[in-house]
């Protein structure tokens, strides 16, 4: 019986689609290499800029950092075209970033300001940028993964070719509407890539010690949702598996599932102390696996970058993230009439 | 020029710390990131991380140093060829140019809102509704039932409009639980008229999605019971984009189906939401009585650039009523319509209200009282000017709901017309509504439960004194 019941699930694993093996990381020209270092190192620094003025008061509420998955976002964005729409729950600076929103307007909407993406009345969980295609910017954990399968449903609807990459964590991964979502967008074979940004921390909770399966590649079995897990600290493992799934969904073969591996450095926001994992484990990530500092080296190795050349990106990246933060501390507060306005058209 | 550090701030309440311990010496290089030193507050211990490269040139707060005000320069960072004799000529990171407020820590919320009382708010702009078309005379009127000219509304409006669908349970092979999507499967086929699994949290958060692209969902509940399971989308997802993107994008989706009481399906499927959605800005109610209004008002609802709780009720479903006939009969959202005219009483209800205030007039007639009929069709934004102006030729006002007594629609109306017709009154405002129960099962008292024609002449008579 028990054997049985063993070989039964093996068949109709072979009968679906979970056959799909992750992809060797792509091999990146150097010009890939470098547009992926300049990427990452503008999320880096335009984070650690963003808690500097939040530790300065300019920055209020909740603010996420994306310090040390970088290299999700930035791969991602690598395998899209034209139209296709990224949505996202509260850690969105990387993903606007790697939109080729303005650090300028994400950064003043951080601040509050005028100048914000959200006029200053969404702040750093709500912001949109319907010409970048960007969907938010979601503070309630899941909401956007119903959301993103809507954006697919629109895709279809229309009969464009484009993707939804809807982005979640592990905690997410528990909320009820994420299978809702799951079994209608394979049902109706709607283009959704489900990204799962697994960095083991729900806030402070392990995902031990709050998912029954946590590997979250298969996640989506129950609803023949094929998934893959992914060295998400490995910018051209993130590619390679983006490509594969953009492919996937374009050819009309529904959603897939990526289950991202990766890691924060920072606490879940800044008013985190961190008291659930050691030192140690964040420093092992740091220093063994840095998204960063794998291509730095990779350019390095390879001389397609000279120590001067990489600091003049890093020059140019942080005059860029200097130039956002001024402006983000000087740009005016929202008029106090736009208090009643983008209520109802 | 060498760059201060300043003591930070973990949380926007936070005004001052300890600095328990630094782990970057004088003398230190240091990169962007690294840990430089820890801060304690009573909640919890930080550590500091650079955000700038260079040497600690100098240490301005010792290690165990406590009651450290946030933003004090703790540090001064060197850059690259700066020497310990730049140290004086430090500027921290943008502080000189920070607006004074952004300055002093973030005040504690009770402070806050004690200026906030002293500020002064701008006054919420005044939304003006358009009065409804006028209907050609010898337009022939049609008798219609409220399912049809729900069903002819949307249809209409799909064949109009290629980006409007419907999705819902059962309401494309099963035609509508109630049928009120009956023939739409035949006409638009199955991708514009959708079966959905039974998943409201997750249709309706498909549907917002699909409308922040610009499609215009109109999303069938079975009832609205059944959505305050997604409930969530409908308020923070559909109700606030719009204001949260800065204009950028909103939801132009319909939310529609049977609300309130059916007939003995008791507690969980008989609650009436009128006043749950009309306390969201972002949305609009409507609860339309009548076939015309049902479809003026759902054909408008489906153009609305706006996410729209459309209210119907089960009950009425079968009522039938004169519709025009006319290519295009579109009714403005936000404007009530005077049903009967009278001067001794006014009588304000909406949806299957109406049917206790229309009956309850009748009565009254007989009686010799007078009563004016305002039926809201509306609920957000309420056409409150047209309750006022009634108020101030009849002196009174009575309020007919289904819905639970405690903040009820009829309770807004209430103290909006204390406020704004207080002299104008000649007796207290009565609000007729459900029970506050939960709906029972039982016949005896369920009709209990809710409102009755009874209880509408009672408290006619009690604000005529008669």
């Amino acid at each position: 019986m028990a054997t049985a019941a063993r070989k039964a699930p093996a068949k109709s694993k072979a009968d679906s689609k979970s056959a799909l093996t992750t992809p060797k990381p792509a091999d990146f020209t150097k010009q890939q290499e470098l547009d992926a270092y300049r990427g990452m190192l503008l999320i880096r620094r335009f984070e650690e800029k963003a808690g500097q003025l939040y530790g300065m008061g300019f920055i209020g509420g909740f603010c996420h950092l994306y310090i040390g998955q970088e290299a999700v976002v930035t791969g991602i964005k690598m395998a899209l075209v034209e139209g296709d729409q990224m949505i996202t729950a509260y850690r969105d600076h990387g993903h606007m970033l790697a939109m080729d929103m303005s650090p300028r307007g994400v950064m003043a909407e951080l601040t509050g300001r005028r100048g914000g993406y959200s006029k200053g009345k969404g702040g750093s969980m709500h912001m949109f940028s319907k010409e970048k295609n960007f969907y938010g910017g979601h503070g309630i954990v899941g909401a956007q993964v119903s959301l993103g399968t809507g954006l697919a449903f629109a895709n279809k609807y229309r009969g464009n070719k484009n993707v939804s990459v809807t982005y979640f964590g592990d905690g997410a991964a528990n909320q009820g509407q994420v299978y809702e979502s799951f079994n209608m967008a394979s049902l109706w074979k709607l283009p959704v890539i489900y990204v799962i940004e697994n960095n083991r921390y729900a806030m402070g909770t392990s995902v031990t010690r709050s998912s029954a399966e946590t590997d979250f590649s298969h996640r989506g079995a129950s609803f023949r949702i094929p998934g893959i897990k992914v060295d998400g600290m490995d910018v051209r493992a993130v590619k390679s598996a983006s490509d594969m799934a953009t492919e996937w969904c374009r050819s009309g073969n529904g959603p897939i599932i990526l289950e991202m591996n990766t890691y924060r450095y920072r606490g879940h926001s800044m008013s985190d102390p961190a008291k659930y994992r050691s030192k140690e484990e964040v420093q092992k990530m740091r220093s063994e696996h840095d998204p960063i500092e794998q291509v730095k080296a990779r350019l390095t190795e390879k001389k397609w970058a000279s120590e001067d050349e990489l600091k003049a990106v890093d020059k140019e990246v942080r005059d860029i993230v200097a130039d956002a933060a001024d402006f983000a501390q000087t740009d005016p507060e929202p008029d106090a009439s736009e208090l009643w306005t983008d209520i109802t058209l | 020029m060498p760059i201060e550090i300043l003591m930070p701030a973990l949380s926007p309440t936070m005004e001052e710390g300890n600095l328990a311990k630094w782990v970057k010496n004088e003398g230190d290089k240091v990169a962007p990131g690294d840990v430089i030193a820890e801060i304690e507050t009573d909640k919890a211990t930080m550590e500091v991380e650079a955000v700038d490269e260079g040497t600690l040139g100098k240490i301005l707060i010792a290690a165990g140093t406590e009651g450290v005000k946030v933003n004090t320069p703790i540090a001064v960072l060197l850059q690259d060829g700066e020497t310990a004799g730049d140290i004086g000529k430090a500027a921290a990171p943008a502080k000189a140019e920070a607006p004074a407020k952004a300055e002093e820590p973030a005040p504690k919320a009770a402070e806050a809102s004690a200026s906030d009382a002293a500020a002064p708010v701008p006054a919420a702009p005044k939304a003006e509704a358009a009065a409804d078309p006028d209907i050609p005379a010898g337009t022939e009127m049609v008798s219609t039932t409220v399912r049809e000219a729900l069903r002819d509304a949307m249809a209409e409006e799909m064949r109009r409009d290629p980006d409007v669908f419907v999705m819902g349970e059962e309401v494309a092979e099963y035609q509508g639980a109630y049928k009120i999507t009956q023939g739409l499967l035949q006409e638009f086929g199955a991708e514009r008229v959708v079966d959905t699994p039974i998943t409201e949290h997750g249709f309706a958060g498909v549907g917002v999605g699909a409308a922040m692209t610009g499609l215009k969902p109109i999303v069938e509940f079975m009832t609205f019971n059944f959505a305050m399971q997604a409930i969530d989308q409908i308020v923070n997802s559909a109700a606030k984009t719009l204001y949260m993107s800065g204009g950028q994008m909103g939801a132009p989706i319909v939310f529609r189906g049977p609300n309130g009481a059916a007939a003995r399906v008791a507690a969980q499927h008989s609650q009436d939401y009128a006043a749950w959605y009309s306390h969201i800005p972002g949305l609009k109610v409507v609860m339309p009585y009548s076939a015309a209004d049902a479809k003026g008002l759902l054909k408008a609802a489906i153009r609305d650039p706006n996410p729209v709780i459309f209210l119907e009720n089960e009950i009425l479903y079968g009522h039938s009523f004169d519709v025009p006939k006319l290519d295009d009969f579109v009714l403005p959202i936000g404007k009530a319509r005077i049903h009967k005219a009278g001067k001794d009483v006014t009588i304000v209800s909406w949806g299957i209200g109406m049917t206790y205030a229309v009956k309850a007039e009748a009565e009254l007639a007989k009686m010799g009282i007078d009563a004016e009929i305002i039926d809201l069709r509306t609920i957000r934004p309420m056409d409150l000017d047209t309750i006022i102006a009634s108020v101030k030729k009849t002196n009174r006002l009575v309020t007919v709901e289904e819905g639970f007594p405690q903040s009820s629609v009829g309770d807004f109306i209430a103290n909006q017309v204390s406020r704004q017709a207080f002299d104008y009154l000649d007796a207290p405002v009565i609000t007729v509504a459900g029970k506050d129960v939960p709906m029972p099962y039982a016949a005896n008292l369920e009709k209990l439960a809710l409102p009755n024609v009874g209880e509408v002449i009672e408290a006619v008579k009690a604000v005529t004194y008669r």
